[in-house]
């Protein structure tokens, strides 16, 4: 109890005093998973719709595939990650072992296959109805699959968050892949591990706080955006 | 279609129920095990350093060990700096450790009693055979680490505050210089990944004796500093101290460092890695 007292001091001592490496340390963590999130639903949003709306042999396969790799252990994504990138690996002339690029993929890999699977299954959701009504008010074929994609929205915000979640909270592939180098590749849960192995277990728990805030900030953004496209439409209510 | 996923779900329960089967003859094999085993031993929990650990030397005198004094003990590895916050919360009997001054003000702080030596074993700087610095050979490890700030050569350190971090800190200290740059990389992970690191960045490093060579095979880096005196690094065994916490096992702590610092348990400690290296990993030196 002393220890969690001491972190939350040591929390937001950290915060309000802006201690130039938890800055850092911050600031590369947001921009590693913000930018795997962001390629993550460049890459799954269009392949789950299309996986829920095409008719492909074997696809029952690929979704059962995605759903699986929606559990990827994150320790497995970076030692994939690794052996493409190491000296003697495939990519290894590009030296991108233990950057920020390298971090960004293993996140991809593992944030990737949440947005998909999820999108795929917000779209499955919905009944053959929104195509229909939206074709017989003469939508072209883009057009009522845009619609569709727009009922589904609230999946594939979930799918978002969701992604975000995993890849902010994840701590073994980027200590793979990253190497947790000071100054460099070190973020907030690659911090987490090395406190709590130094014993500092209060700074530890004062950066978990510092992580747990962010997400909060994020979701929070996020769900206002919801609110406002949705401010039209009726939630459910038990009455 | 619907026959389709109606065979892909008799596969799956298939699956599944040949999981469980697996399963349940694992956890019927499990009481045999148990079963060899002197029925009251007794549990010590050791809080130690990765290097212990990773070289194997627990896996080799720890049976004999629990053998003699009837105990089963439970190895927690971590960094010196964790063990000895196992020590200090009482969260652990006895530790194991190698930080010489952190283990006097351990035991000055009132939280260890009896401290003792048991061994040492030695570090070395290892990097790639291109040699940026031109360190291979040099005997004094103060001259190495001059060189390579001076040439800016690539240097990963563990700088994660263990007992290794310490003595590479203590070098540079010593040779008064405060390293930093881009050349100088703190990755604050264990040994094997620093090892690991460095090969891939073709970088120099300090790395203890015992993990170097269990893993040396899997890596280029070579030797280029060794056997100076400022390169050894002593462990001891501290008994957490009773006083401070009731619950502790001292008399299981105090049997475990009196077994360590005995003739039969240097004599074990001492054999230990001939037989796989040609040399052996620590040196005993209990008084």
């Amino acid at each position: 109890m002393e220890i969690l007292v001491q972190g939350l001091k040591e929390g937001f001592l950290l915060i309000w005093q802006m201690d130039a490496e938890i800055f850092d340390v911050t600031l590369l963590s947001l921009q590693v998973s913000l930018t795997a999130l962001v390629l993550s639903a460049l890459i799954g949003v269009p392949l789950g719709a299309a996986l829920a709306l095409t008719k492909v042999r074997g696809k029952q396969v690929i979704l059962n595939t995605v759903y699986t790799l929606m559990g990827l252990p994150p320790v497995l994504a970076g030692l994939l990650v690794y052996l493409l990138l190491t000296s003697r690996g495939l990519l290894g002339q590009y030296e991108l072992l233990f950057t920020p690029a390298a971090m960004v993929m293993a996140q991809v890999l593992l944030a990737a296959p949440i947005v998909c699977g999820l999108t795929a299954r917000a779209v499955l959701a919905l009944n053959q109805e929104v195509y229909d009504t939206a074709a017989t008010l003469g939508a072209t074929r883009r057009q009522a699959t845009l619609s569709i994609m727009r009922e589904a929205r609230m999946g594939i915000i979930a799918a978002l968050t969701t992604a975000l979640g995993r890849v902010i909270a994840e701590v073994g592939a980027v200590m793979l892949v990253g190497g947790n180098i000071r100054w460099s590749t070190r973020v907030l849960t690659t911090s987490i591990v090395l406190e709590t192995r130094m014993g500092n277990f209060s700074t530890a728990i004062a950066i978990g706080i510092i992580l747990l805030t962010i997400s909060f900030a994020i979701n929070l953004f996020i769900l206002t955006l919801e609110k406002r496209t949705f401010r039209y439409e009726n939630t459910i209510q038990i009455t | 279609m619907f026959k389709k996923s109606k065979l892909t779900l008799i596969i799956g329960l298939l699956m599944i129920f040949m999981m469980s089967v697996l399963a349940g003859c694992a956890q019927e094999e499990a009481p045999d095990q148990s079963a060899d085993q002197p029925p009251a031993a007794k549990e010590l929990k050791l809080a130690t350093t990765t290097s212990t650990e990773d070289s194997g030397l627990l896996d080799y005198i720890l049976p004999e060990f629990e053998k003699d004094a009837n105990y089963k003990v439970q190895v927690i590895a971590v960094g010196t700096g964790q063990a000895i916050e196992m020590g200090e919360a009482g969260d652990v009997d006895v530790i194991l450790v190698h930080s010489r001054a952190a283990e006097d003000k351990f035991v000055e702080d009132g939280f260890g009693v009896d401290r003792r030596d048991v061994m040492y074993n030695d570090y070395l700087i290892i990097g790639s055979t291109e040699d940026p610095a031109g360190i291979k050979g040099e005997a004094d490890v103060l001259k190495a680490f001059v060189a390579i700030q001076e040439k800016q050569a690539p240097f990963v350190s563990r700088g994660d505050n263990s007992g290794t971090d310490k003595k590479e800190k203590g070098i540079w200290k010593k040779a008064e210089i405060t390293p930093e740059g881009d050349w100088y990389i703190e990755v604050g992970q264990g040994m094997g990944d620093t090892f690991r690191m460095a090969d891939e960045k073709k970088a120099y490093t300090l790395i203890d004796r015992a993990t170097y060579l269990a893993l040396k095979d899997n890596y280029q880096l070579e030797p280029m500093v060794e056997g100076s005196p400022d390169l050894l690094n002593p462990y001891g065994v501290i008994p957490v101290n009773p006083e401070k916490y009731a619950h502790v096992d001292f008399e299981g702590a105090t049997a475990f460092a009196e077994w360590l610092t005995s003739e039969k348990g240097q004599q074990m400690i001492g054999e230990f890695g001939v037989d796989e290296y040609g040399q052996a990993l620590f040196v005993p030196d209990a008084k």
